[in-house]
């Protein structure tokens, strides 16, 4: 996993709430086997159907802050939502609420989901729009997204276990594995007539 | 201290707890799919790592299988390939798969419950959000993402930060054609599409205690549309009987002394939950969504509201974004709206009970001119036992098509889809823009109501029908 410590670019301000993971990447993308290649099913049929949608203006291009409005990535638990916008570029999404199982695949993978109040969210959106290129900068060091264009100079939360993973780009597989003695220790004290398939 | 039902079954499952660190859970039964499941295995190659445990992982075919022809290939090439490389990945790690055309194949979901491999106090995981389903039987189950899949199949642990708690009571009794969907449907049109994040769920009260097992699951499975990733509800004599003599259940006194401990799983007297949420069931009709989201519902007697009536302005904004998406008017009658397209099946109502409501409905009826109806069992031992009671036979003569086992048209992954401008009634689960093909429109409904809005040809409940 790529390290997060402090990112500025450009932001797309996405003024909806309650975007589920079906708009992310709707699931006739889902079908590939690969790891990468999903930026072409990121948010596919707006871009379709709608030319005025936010990333089809290219005052947006290039951008890799998404500032979206709240409940953003209910729904289906597919992590290809993740990797649609890593691989179109995005490398964090700020939002007053967040899905708990997108925001959970979000900080797996390296796409840094930020927190903020919705008067932020706001005001990041009015600067944006006003001059899109309004540089944000989402601080993983500090915990702080700031947009001076905006007057913005937010602390935001995360927890020291999952800010640590994502600084040092650590893979949580490899950290399990350290405490294999105590899953093997564990496994001996199972019920025995827990099911097995086999 | 006294705890809830969630906190019991999650202490059991701490296989290690350190300062500043999130728990790490043990996992007891990991459901794979086709769809969620690739990445995880090409990063356990690419790793060198095998499956730990395979005798406590099952895979299934279900999201992107055709649900005709089953003897053919699967016409579309990427989802060939997604199952294809779902049988390699099972074949190379060692997991027991229940492909297309065997008799035990289905949405995962159904399979689970119905082999008996769902049992109470278990941590139950896969690669969905509607994993929330085993949650029925008092399990302790929920969707995770690929990393979190490749995960499980390498260490059959996850590292997991604590839930809050939420009671959702349920005081009262339906009344007759009200149902298990009814209720969900409700609590999400009164919490909210994200009133659950950070929760697990637990349903109580006499309403819920009524309820058959199959009931209990729908509504455990849609507890994600109201953005709690699990929903539970306790172990009791209804869950007992029916894991009884399943094909992995405990045999013998084993199963007495499972049941013991599964008894003592029950949420404390004396335990406080984070948040309350209480409905009456007395008061509950049918409900159906109007809107892009699961938590636009109304009752079927309601009109589509006016988005003026919000006095929030995201939720306005949804709203009005909403009916233009579904092209319909604010204060029509819901009774009124026409559908294309009756779909009846989906991990949230495709097991043998819902198959007979419907059935039961459609009996001597024809479904009407120009609607089409699709009926899709959850799993291959729900259709045979169909045909067993003559059910399948009951959709045939009034017209609908009788399929075979899949997630078919909930989601839209294989060819049952939704053409553009199309509207469904659809006792799936969500309800989103495009979720049953591209440009669809979708009213999730009970059972009850997609078998009289099949008849009726607009949204309506059995008591709209004429007598036989």
């Amino acid at each position: 996993m790529e390290k997060f410590d402090v990112h500025t670019g450009r932001a797309v301000p996405l003024r909806a709430s309650n975007v589920d993971t079906d708009q992310i990447i709707p699931a006739v993308y889902l079908k590939r086997v690969s790891r990468t290649g999903f930026e072409d099913g990121l948010f596919a049929e707006w871009r379709k159907s709608d030319p005025d949608f936010v990333l089809n203006r290219p005052e947006f291009q290039g951008a890799s802050v998404l500032v979206a409005g709240p409940d953003f990535g209910t729904g289906s638990s597919r992590e290809h939502a993740v990797w649609a916008l890593q691989d179109y570029g995005f490398r964090a999404v700020l939002s007053s609420r967040f899905a708990d199982i997108f925001r959970g695949n979000s900080l797996k993978g390296g796409l840094l989901t930020v927190l903020l109040p919705q008067e932020v969210i706001d005001r990041l959106w009015e600067a944006v729009e006003a001059d899109p290129a309004t540089e944000v900068t989402v601080d993983l060091v500090e915990r702080e997204v700031r947009a001076p264009a905006a007057n913005v100079r937010e602390p935001f939360e995360l927890d020291d276990y999952t800010r640590w993973r994502l600084l040092e780009g650590l893979d949580d597989i490899a950290l399990t594995l350290r405490h294999t003695d105590d899953v093997a220790a564990f496994e001996s004290t199972r019920k025995p007539w827990l099911p097995v398939t086999l | 201290m006294a705890r809830t039902m969630a906190e019991k079954v999650w202490e059991e499952h701490v296989v290690r707890r350190a300062d500043g660190e999130p728990d790490l859970l043990y996992i007891d039964l990991h459901l794979v799919h086709e769809v969620t499941s690739p990445q995880a295995f090409e990063g356990l190659r690419l790793a060198g790592r095998s499956v730990r445990r395979p005798d406590l992982t099952i895979a299934t075919e279900d999201h992107n299988v055709p649900t005709q022809d089953l003897l053919a290939p699967i016409a579309d090439p990427v989802s060939r390939k997604q199952v294809e490389t779902l049988r390699k990945n099972c074949s190379d790690f060692g997991v027991r798969l229940h492909p297309m055309g065997d008799i035990e194949q289905g949405v995962v979901h159904v399979v689970g419950p119905q082999l008996g491999l769902t049992q109470p106090g278990m941590t139950i995981v896969c690669g969905d959000s509607h994993t929330s389903t085993h949650g029925a039987f008092g399990a302790l189950a929920f969707g995770i993402g690929t990393s979190q899949v490749e995960h499980v199949l390498a260490t059959q642990t996850l590292p997991m930060s604590p839930f809050k708690t939420m009671a959702v009571t349920v005081n009262g009794q339906l009344r007759p054609g009200v149902s298990a969907k009814d209720i969900i449907l409700a609590v999400i049109a009164k919490i909210g599409t994200g009133g659950g994040q950070g929760y697990v769920i637990e349903y109580r009260g006499e309403a819920i205690e009524a309820l058959s097992m199959e009931a209990r699951m729908t509504v455990c499975n849609m507890s994600i549309e109201a953005g709690a990733r699990a929903g539970m509800i306790a172990p009791d004599q209804t869950t007992f009987d029916y894991v009884r003599g399943r094909a992995h259940a405990p045999q013998g006194a084993d199963f007495d002394a499972a049941v013991e401990y599964w008894k003592s799983l029950r949420t404390d007297e004396d335990a406080v939950f984070d948040a309350e949420v209480v409905l009456d069931a007395d008061e509950l009709s049918p409900f159906v969504t109007w809107g892009t989201n699961p938590g636009q519902g109304v009752p079927l007697d309601a009109s589509v509201p006016d988005p003026a009536s919000f006095e929030d302005p995201s939720a306005r904004a949804a709203a009005e974004k909403a009916l233009a998406y579904m092209d319909l008017r604010a204060g029509t009658p819901m009774r009124e709206v026409r559908v294309d397209t009756v779909f009846l099946g989906s991990c949230t109502n495709g097991r043998i009970e819902d198959l007979r409501t419907a059935a039961e409905i459609i009996r001597g009826r024809k479904v009407a001119e120009g609607v089409r109806m699709l009926v899709v069992p959850g799993s291959m031992r729900v259709k045979e036992q169909a045909n067993e009671e003559g059910l399948g036979k009951v959709f045939e003569e009034a017209g609908a098509e009788w399929r075979e086992a899949g997630c078919s048209m909930c989601l839209g992954m294989n060819p049952d889809q939704l053409k553009p401008g199309e509207r469904s009634a659809s006792t799936s689960n969500r309800n989103f823009e495009g979720r049953q093909g591209r440009g669809g429109r979708t009213h999730l409904v009970s059972p009850q109501v997609a078998a009289a809005t099949a008849v009726r040809g607009t949204l309506s409940s059995p008591a709209d029908l004429a007598a036989r």
